[in-house]
C-alpha cells in the first residue's frame, strides 16, 4: 500500500468503556487507512462500533471511555497524543464532522450566517465581517436558496434539508482535509437525500477532501464510496473496494447484510434475515463473534479468532471460509447473482484492456 | 393477491383532516383523499415527511375527528356508532403498531401488563391463568421467550421491543393492523426479521396491514398494492410490481428516482427525475381516475389522455 498517500492511518485501536456492569469492548482491534480524496464507507449495525470509531479520531469520546491501544496518525502526528488544546485546534478545522441529525446539531439561538463563521472566527481569527461574506459564499456553495436574505435567519426557520446544508457548510467552511458523515442523511427523506449526497460528491471534487462516511444504508453506500469497511461486534471484519465488497463479498455477514435488504426486485415469501442479535460486548464470545448468528459458522470459530486473509491487493475479509483447507460453500442465492454479476465486468475490462494494447498495460504495472 | 372476489375491509372517501381550521396557520394535512383497502391484502403507504401518510392513519383509527368525508370500516361508519359496544368492537378490530419502539412501551409496566392490556380492558381472559396463558402464547407467536413476561420493557433491544408491541397489537385479535414506519428504528438485519414475523403472521391470522414508510424497497416487498401521498394527497394508487416498474405521475417516477439502491454499478448511472410540485396547485380540478385495471391516478379532466398514453406506452391496456 502507498503510504505517503495515506491521509489517515488507524493502526489496532482499542476502545473500552467503564461501566457499572465492567468494561464494554467497543471497538476491538481496529485498523483502517484513509487516502486523500478518497470516500471510505464503514458500515455495520448499530452497536457494531461505527461511531465510537470516528469520535475516537475526532477527541469527542463520552468520559468513561478508555483507548486501552493504538495509534491515529494524521499527517505523520499520532492524534490519541495530542492535549485536549491541540485536538480543539485540528476540530474544525482539518478534521470535520457532519452529524447524524440536523435538529439537534445547530444553536437554535443562534443565526445561521454567525454559527457558519463561527470556525473562522475562532480557528483563523478573522474578523466577524470577512467571515461572515465567506458564510455567504459558503450557503451558495452547499446550494441554500435565497443566501443573502436568509444570512440571518434562525435554524428554526428551515427545513430538515436545509439545515443539513447549513450543517454542512460549518464543517466545509475550514476546507478541511478530512470530512467525518456520521449518518448524515438518515433524518432525511429519499429525494432530499439526494440532493445531499449529491452535493457532498461535488463538493469533495472540488475541495479534494477525504470523506470516512458512516451508515447503515447500503444503497447509500453503493453511491458513495471509493472503499468500504464492514463492521461487526467492534471489529472490522472485511474492507474493499466498493465493487468488491457488493459483487465479491466473502464474510458471511456481509452476505447477510446485503441479502437482507430488499432491493426493488426482491419477492418472495421470506426475506433472509440474519438470525438473533449482536452479541454483548461486554463479554465478547471466543473466536468469531459473529459465529452464533453464522448458518456457515466453522468448528473453529467457535475457537480461534479468524484473521484477515487476501482476497486481492485491495479485498481482505476475517473469516475462516477463506482458509485454504475449509470447506466450500455456497453463498446465499443473492450473493451467487452479485457475484456472477462482477465475473461479468471482470470479462469486460479484461477484454477492454486487450484491445487498448500493451502500453496501458506497462503503465499499470509500475 | 385474488382482487375479483375480494370484499372490502375499509373505505376512505374524500377524507380531509385539518388542523386549526379557521385560524391563519390552518395546516390541510391531509386534504381529500380515497382510497379502499381489501381484506387481507397489505396496502403501503409511502411519500416523504409532511406529506400526510401518518395522519392519514391516524384518522382512520379515529385518533382524530376527521375534517370532512367519511371513513368506513367493514362497511359501517365510525363516526354515526352510537353504543359502546359498536366502539369496543371497532377498537378490537383495529390495531396499531408504533414506529419508535423505545417511546410506545411503558417503561414501569412488565411486558406481560403491556401485553395483556387489551386483554384487561375488553375482558377477554376468563381468569388469571388464562390471561398469563394467553399473554404467554403472544410472547410466543412473535418470536419472545414466554419467559420474558415479567421482565421490563428497558431490558430488551429494539427488534424485541417491536415484537412486544407487535404482540399488544395482537393480543385483542384484530382484523387490521395499521404499522406506522414499524422498522425504520431498526437495524437492517433486524428490520427483515420483523418484515418476515409480520408476514408470517398475516398469512396464519388473515390480517389485513396498512402499512406506513418512507423506505420504498421494503415497501414493494412486504405491500400487494401501494399508495403515494404527497402534500396531503393521494396521487398514485396501483399493485406495488407496476407502481415500481410503471409509474404514471411524475412525483411517484421522482420518488422512485431518489431510492438508493445497493448496487454500485446502478448507482454510477442513476438520473434523478425532479419533479415540480407547483404543478399541482394550478387551480385545475382533480380527482382520482381509473386509468388502467386498478392503476388509479389523480388527474384532472385534460391530463387523463396523457395518462392513458403512458399507460399504452407501457402496455398496462391491452387493446
Amino acid at each position: 500500500m502507498d503510504n505517503d498517500k495515506n491521509i489517515l492511518e488507524v493502526r489496532d485501536l482499542q476502545v473500552n468503556f467503564k461501566t457499572y456492569a465492567g468494561d464494554v469492548k467497543a471497538i476491538r482491534n481496529v485498523s483502517f487507512d484513509l487516502r486523500k480524496g478518497e470516500t471510505l464507507a464503514i458500515v455495520g449495525e448499530s452497536g457494531s462500533g461505527k461511531s465510537v470509531t470516528t469520535r475516537t479520531i475526532m477527541g469527542l469520546n463520552a468520559n468513561n471511555a478508555d483507548i486501552a491501544s493504538g495509534t491515529i496518525k494524521y499527517k505523520g502526528e499520532d492524534l490519541l497524543k495530542k492535549s485536549e488544546a491541540d485536538m480543539e485546534k485540528i476540530r474544525g478545522q482539518d478534521i470535520a464532522e457532519i452529524f447524524q441529525d440536523p435538529m439537534t446539531s445547530l444553536d437554535p439561538t443562534m443565526k445561521i450566517g454567525r454559527q457558519i463563521a463561527e470556525p473562522l472566527i475562532i480557528h483563523k481569527g478573522m474578523k466577524k465581517e470577512k467571515a461572515l461574506a465567506q458564510a455567504l459564499e459558503m450557503m451558495k456553495l452547499v446550494g441554500i436558496t435565497d443566501a443573502e436574505n436568509r444570512i440571518n435567519d434562525y435554524p428554526h426557520q428551515f427545513s430538515g434539508g436545509m439545515r443539513q446544508r447549513i450543517v454542512i457548510a460549518i464543517a466545509l467552511i475550514n476546507y478541511p482535509e478530512i470530512l467525518i458523515a456520521d449518518e448524515p442523511t438518515t433524518a432525511l427523506d429519499v429525494t432530499i437525500q439526494a440532493q445531499i449526497l449529491n452535493l457532498m460528491k461535488e463538493l469533495q471534487d472540488k475541495i479534494s477532501t477525504s470523506i470516512i462516511f458512516i451508515t447503515h444504508d447500503l444503497g447509500v453506500v453503493a453511491g458513495m464510496a471509493d472503499r468500504v469497511a464492514v463492521m461487526y461486534a467492534g471489529k472490522i471484519v472485511e474492507y474493499g473496494t466498493v465493487d468488491e465488497i457488493f459483487y465479491n463479498p466473502k464474510h458471511p455477514y456481509t452476505w447477510g447484510l446485503l441479502s437482507s435488504m430488499p432491493t426493488l426486485d426482491t419477492g418472495g415469501d421470506e426475506l433472509p434475515s440474519i438470525p438473533g442479535t449482536p452479541p454483548d460486548l461486554l463479554d465478547p464470545p471466543k473466536g468469531d463473534a459473529f459465529a452464533a448468528r453464522n448458518a456457515y459458522a466453522l468448528k473453529i470459530d467457535t475457537e480461534k479468532e479468524p484473521p484477515f486473509f487476501k482476497v486481492s491487493d485491495t479485498h481482505y475479509a476475517a473469516t475462516w471460509l477463506l482458509h485454504p483447507d475449509a470447506p466450500k460453500v455456497t453463498p446465499p442465492e443473492q450473493i451467487v447473482e452479485r457475484q456472477k454479476k462482477y465475473a461479468a465486468m471482470h470479462k469486460e475490462l479484461l477484454a477492454q484492456q486487450r484491445t487498448q494494447g500493451p502500453v496501458e498495460e506497462e503503465e499499470e504495472k509500475q | 393477491m385474488d382482487y375479483e372476489n375480494a370484499e372490502k375491509i375499509l373505505e376512505v372517501k374524500h377524507l380531509k383532516q385539518y388542523f386549526n381550521v379557521g385560524k391563519p396557520d390552518e395546516v390541510r394535512a391531509v386534504d381529500d383523499i380515497s382510497f379502499d383497502i381489501y381484506r387481507g391484502e397489505t396496502f403501503g403507504l409511502v411519500g416523504e415527511s409532511g406529506s400526510g401518510k401518518t395522519t392519514t392513519g391516524r384518522a382512520i383509527i379515529h385518533l382524530y375527528e376527521p375534517t370532512d368525508g367519511e371513513i368506513l370500516f367493514n362497511g359501517k361508519n365510525v363516526d354515526t356508532f352510537t353504543s359502546a359496544a359498536d366502539h369496543r368492537e371497532f377498537r378490537q378490530d383495529m390495531q396499531m403498531i408504533f414506529q419508535d419502539p423505545y417511546a410506545s412501551l411503558n417503561p414501569r409496566m412488565k411486558v406481560k401488563d403491556i401485553v395483556a392490556e387489551g386483554i384487561d380492558i375488553n375482558h377477554l381472559a376468563k381468569d388469571d391463568a388464562d390471561r398469563s396463558k394467553r399473554v404467554e402464547d403472544l410472547l410466543e407467536t412473535v418470536g419472545l421467550n414466554k419467559d420474558h413476561s415479567s421482565r421490563y420493557p428497558h431490558e430488551f433491544s429494539g427488534g424485541q421491543r417491536q415484537r412486544i408491541g407487535i404482540a399488544r397489537a395482537l393480543a385483542v385479535d384484530p382484523k387490521f393492523v395499521i404499522a406506522d414506519e414499524p422498522i425504520s428504528a431498526l437495524d437492517v438485519s433486524i428490520q427483515a426479521q420483523v418484515v418476515n414475523l409480520m408476514k408470517k403472521l398475516q398469512r396464519e391470522q388473515g390480517l389485513t396491514y396498512l402499512f406506513i414508510a418512507h423506505d420504498l424497497s421494503m415497501v414493494k416487498y412486504i405491500s400487494d398494492r401501494i399508495g403515494v401521498m404527497h402534500y396531503g394527497r393521494m396521487l398514485e394508487i396501483a399493485d406495488s410490481d407496476e407502481i415500481y416498474a410503471h409509474p404514471l405521475h411524475d412525483y411517484t417516477k421522482s420518488l422512485l428516482s431518489a431510492v438508493p439502491v445497493p448496487d454500485p454499478e446502478f448507482e454510477r448511472t442513476r438520473q434523478e427525475i425532479a419533479y415540480d410540485g407547483s404543478q399541482e396547485n394550478d387551480g385545475k380540478s382533480r380527482h382520482m381516475v381509473e386509468i388502467s385495471p386498478r392503476h388509479w391516478v389523480r388527474a384532472a379532466d385534460d391530463e387523463i389522455a396523457m395518462y392513458t398514453r403512458r399507460a399504452h406506452e407501457a402496455s398496462l391496456i391491452k387493446d
